[in-house]
């Protein structure tokens, strides 16, 4: 590994000098970080409402078992019976697309993908990714996949409807239910195309990270956004390739006859020819990945919110390098605890117990970052934006649901949880909604550096407390129905004596979800709205001191005119003793605060080199 | 504005590109990584069948290590600027390379022959996947090697524009030594 000395983007340098592009290469094949960012947005905020509208269908088949669903037979034709009812097969299909897109079109794409790629080079002080290319290339492979999936909900056969984990042998046989049919390869497909796509783009965001920050940009001044966005891409590059390997070994199965996976199966009598694989090898190829996924949907949040927290809140965050810490600490545990997830595949009892003590001991950052971030609220002066709102309920979200993950953690409560809807609570309070919600609060807090408008303050309060108490309405009655031992995925329950008793609790659910989903029309009309009609943003509307809020209202292809501002301290120097305001930003010399400086900053003071001319040894 | 060097903006680390070849690299060794772990957990299950390797793989093994040392010929060719050592390096190790995929194709018929069959026991499924994706990887790996060819034919790889050269260079050893581990692998485990 050689070290070079290099120039980059000496072509960036003509910031506002007039350069014409058309249309396509403005908007559509754009290798422009910010729209890139944008377009990643889009794509998930589509397919949001589609993972929303899908599980709808499925509420309305649980919530309401006797009702009459003809009015959907425009929508969703031959998939309702003639008696007006959802088809059972189309209802597993429907929970493994909402499964499927929520995971990765919008908590992974939608989020990773519109953050880190808005939010690293802004806050890091650069021009743009270290390959605008290679990020155009993860957008447009992105899309490609989501065109494959989209275009697999409307084949005759319907979409793959072997859960989102597609388990073989239900997913490797194509006569085992319809959905393993068309529908699986467009699945596998639409899969392998997604896996480029993020490698593309984590690949771009761990190099621009370590390789094009500004003057002073050293890791220990880094925003945590950014930590968060570097470790989640470092789990991608990691884990997704092994996704890959699952998928390769899964669509040799199903096309090409191998039997990685299969074993002595027998359909309707007859015996199948493939002989000595196993199923549950998948199942560890692919929590392998599915672990590490859980955390590459949920730190980005987690980044997003520490920032929001501290600013709203005017005061430094409690605990950055514990928060760097349990970052790293959970990224690297998420690798070792998979097997959490097969408690009850037949495991060795002893190996059963290593992974629940690996698995426990990721409640020690977890609450860490839990313990953070209420102690960076405690005693600050509070703004209640929006985006701060969405913060504080994504805490909210990760403490309940985090606790009911130390319950499932034990191989002895799982073998009677497992694959009940407790899990199904679990998993949507602390992974669905705690990261929609830094999805979320990041949309609302960078909106105005996106489009350079304000969003409505009123209409984002209002559509936070609809989202919010819906969203414990619908999950929080979950865990009563799953400790009961409803099963997930189950059609329908009205044949069993037992669970009449929650018939009530689930249609209660369900209008829930419904009124949940509809306040998200508040967001989107607030949202579009406020794109082109907003109040015309300040530079720095929430007096922050991150880099990104030193580009001008709409910053060019370039970021900043002129030079790129250098940094001299960390992010979180808000309502700091002595100082004039009660925010600090990065660009700030120590030397020109002296009133504020502490002891140690003081000796940086006399240091500092603040005529934009480098050391050889800064 | 000006066209003037921006000074702040300069970064003393690694080229981007060549970092994030390293990260492309390591991408595709968790990929490998996880089929190992595969193969280990699916022969731990039983039901397994014992191979009789291809002696083919000796041969193929033999021309991707020279294929490695005629790259790292034409690697060090340019560093000297030696241009006509650059190319003659680089066609080299072109042919060796396409050499090496007729010679695992061969192999395949040979494992055909010995009765171990792509549909089948995972055992020998598992030596078809191992290889095919090597072999694909080195197809990517040619494409890169002939792109930098054509640079060398314009007089463009010389000691003071060795990115591509290097990056290639790196990938090309990287898979040789993919193929070593492989090879070394599926001897050990069988």
């Amino acid at each position: 590994m050689s070290v070079t000395d290099i120039q980059l983007q000496e072509g960036l340098t003509h910031h506002n000098e007039h350069h014409d592009q058309n249309f396509i290469s403005k908007y559509i094949f754009s290798t422009d970080h910010k729209t890139i960012a944008k377009q990643f947005l889009i794509t998930g905020i589509f397919w949001a409402l589609i993972g929303g509208a899908l599980s709808l269908i499925f509420r309305l088949q649980l919530g309401f078992p006797e009702m009459n669903l003809e009015w959907l037979r425009p929508l969703l034709g031959q998939w309702i019976t003639e008696s007006g009812k959802l088809d059972a097969e189309f209802y597993l299909a429907l929970v493994t697309m909402h499964g499927t897109i929520m995971v990765f079109f919008v908590l992974t794409a939608g989020l990773s993908g519109t953050f880190s790629n808005f939010l690293i080079p802004l806050q890091i002080g650069a021009r743009d990714m270290a390959s605008g290319f290679m990020n155009m290339l993860s957008y447009w492979f992105f899309f490609a996949s989501s065109v494959v999936m989209f275009i697999s909900l409307f084949i005759e056969t319907g979409p793959a409807a072997g859960g989102w984990t597609v388990y073989p042998p239900l997913s490797a046989l194509p006569q085992a239910i319809q959905g393993s049919g068309l529908g699986m390869t467009l699945w596998l497909v639409s899969m392998a195309l997604f896996i480029a796509s993020t490698l593309l783009g984590g690949i771009n965001y761990i190099t621009t990270v370590i390789n094009m920050r500004t003057n002073g940009m050293s890791f220990s001044r880094l925003p945590l956004t950014i930590w968060a966005f570097f470790i989640t891409a470092i789990l991608g590059l990691l884990s997704f390739p092994v996704l890959l390997s699952a998928a390769l070994l899964l669509i040799f199965d199903r096309s090409f006859g191998t039997s990685f996976y299969l074993s002595e199966i027998f359909i309707a009598g007859e015996a199948l020819p493939n002989i000595g694989g196993s199923p549950i090898l998948y199942q560890h190829l692919f929590w392998f990945l599915g672990h590490p996924e859980v955390y590459i949907v949920l730190l980005p949040a987690l980044g997003i919110t520490s920032e929001i927290i501290a600013t709203n809140s005017r005061k430094p965050i409690f605990g950055y390098k514990a928060m760097i810490g349990s970052m790293l600490g959970i990224g690297f545990l998420s690798f070792i605890v998979w097997a959490h997830h097969m408690f009850v595949t037949g495991m060795n009892p002893f190996l059963g117990s290593v992974f629940t003590i690996l698995t426990l001991v990721i409640a020690v950052p977890s609450a860490i970052k839990a313990f953070n971030y209420i102690t960076t609220l405690w005693k600050g002066n509070i703004v209640f934006t929006p985006a701060m709102l969405f913060s504080i309920g994504l805490v909210s979200f990760f403490i309940s649901g985090g606790l009911t993950g130390i319950f499932l953690g034990n191989s002895v409560l799982d073998i009677n949880l497992h694959d009940t809807y407790f899990v199904v609570a679990h998993f949507h309070l602390v992974m669905g909604s705690a990261s929609f919600f830094g999805l979320l609060a990041g949309v609302y807090h960078w909106f105005p550096k996106m489009f350079g408008r304000m969003m409505d303050d009123r209409l984002g309060k209002i559509h936070f407390w609809l989202s919010f108490v819906g969203i414990y309405l619908v999950f929080f009655p979950l865990h009563y129905i799953g400790i009961a031992g409803f099963p997930r995925r189950y059609y329908s329950f009205t044949s069993f004596e037992t669970f009449n008793i929650y018939t009530d609790l689930n249609a209660l659910v369900s209008v829930a979800a419904i009124l949940t989903f509809a306040a998200q029309f508040i967001f989107l009309f607030n949202f579009f709205y406020s794109i082109f009609r907003g109040k015309l943003a300040p530079t720095n509307p929430w007096k922050s001191n991150t880099l990104e809020w030193t580009t001008p209202r709409n910053p060019g292809h370039g970021n900043w005119p002129g030079t790129i501002p250098s940094v001299y301290r960390w992010p979180y120097d808000y309502s700091k003793p002595g100082a004039k305001d009660d925010f600090i930003p990065q660009t700030v010399p120590y030397s020109h605060t002296p009133e504020s400086n502490l002891e140690y900053e003081k000796e940086i003071a006399g240091n500092e080199n603040i005529t934009g001319v480098e050391k050889m040894d800064a | 504005m000006t066209g003037q060097v921006d000074a702040t903006q300069r970064v003393r680390s690694m080229h981007p590109q060549k970092f994030a070849m390293w990260l492309f690299l390591v991408s595709v060794v968790m990929i490998f990584i996880s089929l190992s772990s595969a193969y280990i957990v699916k022969k731990g299950v039983g039901d397994w069948e014992y191979i009789k390797f291809p002696p083919l793989f000796q041969v193929t093994t033999v021309l991707i290590i020279l294929s490695s040392v005629m790259m790292h010929f034409a690697y060090i060719s340019a560093k000297r600027n030696n241009i006509k050592h650059i190319r003659i390096g680089l066609i080299a190790t072109a042919l060796l390379a396409i050499a090496f995929v007729v010679g695992q194709y061969m192999a395949w018929i040979q494992l055909v022959d010995a009765g171990h069959f792509f549909v089948g026991n995972p055992s020998g499924s598992f030596i078809y996947v191992f290889t095919g994706l090597h072999v694909i990887h080195l197809f990517g790996a040619l494409v890169f090697l002939f792109i930098v060819l054509g640079k060398a034919f314009k007089y463009e790889v010389h000691s003071k524009s060795m990115v591509r050269i290097e990056m290639c260079t790196t990938f090309w050893h990287f898979l040789g030594g993919l193929w070593l581990y492989l090879y070394l692998f599926l001897i050990f485990n069988n």
